[in-house]
């Protein structure tokens, strides 16, 4: 709990310093696409970044790419997932996101 | 959409990174509000130039210093420079095959005048000993988690201590905007945009390679790979720090696909840069690159600076037109006709091609 609690503070530190930034109005934010795993990655992903890096790189991502950029997540940007969660991200992931041809 | 700067292409809101339409690279000089953005962070202070100090020392600075702006402005020369800013991953969107990263077009670039300091006119101020190996650069916008690596940059010292090595306040004849570094930035004229460190704050003098996150991981190249000046005190057998800008060029105008009556003059336009030595010729080819004629260019702005070229498109034939524009610089190099493969997509200077249509 103490870490859900920690990352939905990261969460609202996250996006009152991106207000200056993003003076975006509703419809201008990405909506990620409906699939299992989806409000976990929204979640995790937005503490950091908006979400419109994930579709822009669809292009050039396939199931071991997200791997990998899941893993630099983690271990160099030190972003806060369980084993579990990150499994989920990835699934979700490459299940929506993968257009790399 | 960021303050203070017209509509650009939105790679993403935050970290903001923003690239420059096409339209916006047609002047000699970029405008500042059409300039792109790059940022790593996304915790990017808007800084009240009154209450900005810049802190200079580290091991192997003697006197260490703590400047505020008029104090940056007024004790050292004042000099302006012209120098293209282009992103490392500049046109990373169109590498076959797609590579991760900010899927960038033509536009992470731009060319502008930029007022400051010499770099080396400070570091001499603060004393730099002779075991002095690298600079290490901080900048004021910072990460969310404090785990995330912050965005430290470092030079050789050789390259820090070069005349065209700037600390930045103003750019295009105004003092620099939040987006684009205020209110004081590194700019090091011929390199890639990641060691112009933006919104700088802290500049350090050391006798080791700095080991940061942001120079052992990232922006590197495979060693050997590319030609340009080696940093060699962050270099590895399998990999090595991207530095120079390779010789370039684009096409601003016609644009691609157009359809141009026959008979009408139409010129091909566009600009041409390298790291410095400055451009010697820009060849145009209009037959598949069995021939190629020369390019007039535009006044010469200075080394770092891009330069125009113009020719007249031959359009008395109907059909289309398969234009290749190749630039050589001084140093003899010139732009590939293929592209060198590297993992984060950097240096896409392969021969530029335009399609067009006389009808």
């Amino acid at each position: 709990m103490l870490g859900h609690s920690r990352a939905v503070l990261a969460v609202l530190v996250a996006l009152a310093v991106a207000v200056p930034a993003a003076a975006a109005t509703p419809q201008e934010l990405t909506q990620l696409k409906d699939g299992s795993g989806r409000d976990l990655t929204v979640g995790r992903c937005i503490v950091c970044h908006s979400l419109e890096y994930i579709p822009n790189n669809a292009p050039a991502m396939d199931r071991a790419a997200w791997q990998k950029s899941v893993q630099k997540m983690r271990e160099r940007f030190g972003a806060e997932l369980t084993d579990e969660e990150a499994r989920q991200i990835l699934d979700y992931l490459s299940a929506n996101y993968a257009g790399k041809s | 959409m960021l303050p203070g700067k017209r509509p650009l292409l939105q790679r993403a809101r935050r970290p903001p990174n923003f690239e420059t339409p096409l339209g916006a690279l047609v002047p000699a000089f970029t405008p500042t509000d059409a300039f792109f953005v790059r940022y790593h962070l996304p915790v990017i202070p808007w800084i009240e130039s009154s209450a900005w100090r810049l802190q200079v020392g580290g091991t192997s600075a003697r006197r260490p210093l703590n400047l505020s702006l008029a104090e940056l402005r007024g004790r050292f020369e004042r000099v302006s420079l012209a120098a293209v800013n282009q992103c490392s991953g500049n046109r990373r969107g169109l590498f076959s095959p797609r590579v991760p990263g900010v899927q960038w077009g033509n536009g992470a670039m731009g060319n502008a005048l930029w007022t400051g300091v010499r770099l080396r006119d400070v570091l001499q101020h603060a004393g730099v000993a002779a075991d002095a190996l690298e600079v290490v650069f901080r900048g004021a916008d910072s990460a969310v988690l404090p785990a995330t690596p912050d965005f430290v940059k470092s030079l050789p010292i050789g390259r820090a201590l070069d005349e065209s090595t700037l600390i930045a306040f103003e750019m295009n004849g105004d003092p620099l905007p939040h987006w684009n570094g205020a209110p004081a930035r590194l700019v090091v004229p011929g390199w890639t945009g990641t060691y112009w460190m933006k919104h700088l704050t802290q500049i350090r003098l050391e006798p080791k390679p700095f080991d940061g996150f942001w120079m052992k991981a990232a922006y590197r190249l495979p060693t050997g790979a590319f030609p340009g000046a080696r940093f060699v005190s962050q270099e590895t057998p399998e990999t090595t720090p991207i530095t120079e800008i390779l010789v370039n060029s684009l096409i601003t105008s016609p644009l691609a696909g157009a359809r141009i009556r026959r008979g009408a003059r139409v010129d091909l336009n566009g600009k041409a840069w390298d790291s410095g030595a400055g451009i010697a010729a820009v060849e145009v080819s209009v037959d598949d690159r069995r021939s190629w004629r020369e390019a007039s260019l535009g006044r010469n702005l200075g080394r770092y600076a891009w330069r125009e070229f113009h020719l007249p498109l031959e359009t008395s034939v109907v059909g289309p037109l398969n234009i290749a524009v190749r630039a050589r610089s001084r140093s003899g190099a010139q732009q590939p006709d293929a592209l060198t493969f590297n993992p984060s997509g950097y240096h896409d200077n392969i021969v530029q091609t335009l399609s067009v249509e006389v009808v």
